[in-house]
């Protein structure tokens, strides 16, 4: 990817929105595979939830929890610039769908420590 | 005799053909005002008579002169060089996403081809006997058409958007926006062709609203709207027409 | 890449899981509230039939969201098209369709 030097606020929300996009689609099998063992193994399941107390797999879980709430706020403001007649809020609303996902991300992982 | 130290400018050229290019440099004397146009003029005059490169009346007004200017596409008649310089340095290159000719000219038939796929044209019903349809310049359609009317086809937002380098099927920015004043246009008697061609596989559905192409334009138009605007009217179609089948 | 159809596909789903991330992080938040354990996971979704619709529906909002997502990132970025890209986009939205499935399966089941 050619990556011209600019970085409008657009720009930048394009790119955090398709790269947090990414990231989560190949973040999902492995979520999918460690649940299924609920009904397999749930002794290696609780033996993972023990081991996910760490602080870094906390670090971690709350950089998903992060990047699921730019992606949902990000596709909110797509949403809303493709199919609401709205015009030059979105910077704002760019920014505002970043703060709104730090903070929802932040409360998980205050609860989590 | 007293010695004056003239400034030069280290400009970068890319050059070549469609089939490999590379940076050549060049010394240009700096001047007090000056345009990209002005340099790139010097060059050809003063230092390589081979330097190919297009302009026309630069002024600002046609959009012949539409470079990449540091890896952002300008016109560059009205790109000061005291706005883009780095310390002395300055980088030009033929305009992105479209294939080149030579040098800094680029071939811009497949920015025309993708301006007539998109339909954005009329499709009148009446005859020259029919009194003359009044249009209400107030009116919520034709203040939508107006704002995307004056593009010039100057191809710089074809060349910011990075869709457009992903994705060479589609559209584009300025044929989507012509595509958009078009529908807008009450005077057009078939709507529905228009947003059918922009529903295809290279239509509005691929722009990912990064805005780069608002963020160029010279004429400070707004495609990201008006591709926006065909969205909405697309998925509003596709779902009357289901309901209506 | 995306035409008309795959655009709208896209889009609603997206639309259907707002409710449900939003759903989703609410629980999580809640749920690691004085860690986790698989008898405790087990004994909210368990046998229920509104976790089993909640997140089933999830699954496959998901399934067909991110394929057609990184169908996209494949063509723009990594430049596929034709057979591959279409191999790649079925194969990721079955994956994921199979592997949440089980997933979904495992903790409501009784």
């Amino acid at each position: 990817m050619k990556r011209p030097p600019r970085s409008h606020p657009l720009w930048l929300a394009f790119v955090v929105h398709r790269l947090s996009g990414v990231a989560l689609a190949l973040f999902l099998p492995a979520h999918f595979w460690v649940l299924s063992m609920a009904l397999t193994q749930p002794e290696r399941l609780d033996g993972f939830l023990q081991f996910a107390e760490n602080p870094m797999v906390k670090l971690a879980e709350f950089g998903l929890v992060f990047l699921l709430s730019v992606h949902i706020f990000g596709g909110l403001r797509l949403l809303a610039l493709e199919f609401l007649p709205w015009s030059n809020r979105q910077k704002t609303l760019a920014a505002g769908a970043v703060c709104l996902s730090l903070f929802v991300s932040g409360t998980f992982f205050l609860q989590a420590i | 005799m007293e010695q004056v130290e003239q400034k030069l400018l280290e400009v970068t050229i890319r050059r070549g053909g469609p089939d490999e290019s590379k940076d050549e440099v060049f010394r240009v004397p700096a001047q007090e005002n000056q345009t990209i146009l002005d340099v790139v003029s010097w060059i050809q005059q003063y230092s390589d008579p081979t330097l190919t490169y297009r302009f026309a009346c630069r002024v600002g007004m046609c959009g012949s002169c539409a470079m990449m200017v540091n890896g952002e596409p300008r016109w560059t008649c009205r790109t000061h060089v005291k706005k883009v310089l780095d310390g002395d340095k300055v980088h030009i290159a033929p305009l992105r996403n479209l294939p080149v000719i030579k040098d800094l000219a680029v071939d811009m038939d497949p920015f025309f081809d993708k301006w007539v796929a998109a339909e954005g044209k009329h499709h009148p019903t009446q005859t020259r006997n029919d009194p003359i349809q009044q249009i209400d310049p107030e009116s919520a359609e034709r203040s939508e058409a107006n704002a995307g009317i004056e593009c010039i086809n100057c191809s710089v937002c074809y060349a910011a958007c990075d869709t457009v380098a992903g994705s060479p099927d589609y559209l584009g920015p300025a044929a989507l926006q012509r595509a958009w004043t078009l529908f807008n246009d009450t005077k057009n008697e078939n709507q529905q062709a228009i947003l059918d061609a922009v529903s295809g596989t290279g239509g509005c559905h691929n722009c990912h609203s990064m805005g780069s192409c608002t963020h160029y334009c010279p004429n400070e138009l707004n495609p990201l709207a008006a591709i926006a605007g065909l969205k909405r009217e697309t998925a509003s179609s596709f779902f009357k027409r289901r309901k209506n089948a | 890449m995306l035409d008309l159809r795959l655009y709208l596909a896209q889009r609603i789903s997206a639309m259907v899981m707002v409710p449900l991330v939003l759903g989703h992080i609410a629980v999580m938040i809640y749920a690691i509230q004085g860690g986790l354990s698989t008898a405790e996971i087990l004994s909210r979704t368990q046998g229920s039939v509104f976790w089993f619709l909640f997140y089933g529906i999830f699954v496959i909002a998901v399934s067909i969201h991110a394929a057609i997502g990184l169908r996209v990132v494949a063509h723009e970025w990594f430049r596929m098209s034709g057979f591959w890209l279409h191999a790649l986009t079925w194969s990721v939205c079955l994956v994921l369709l199979f592997m949440g499935a089980r997933a979904v399966s495992a903790v409501t089941m009784l």
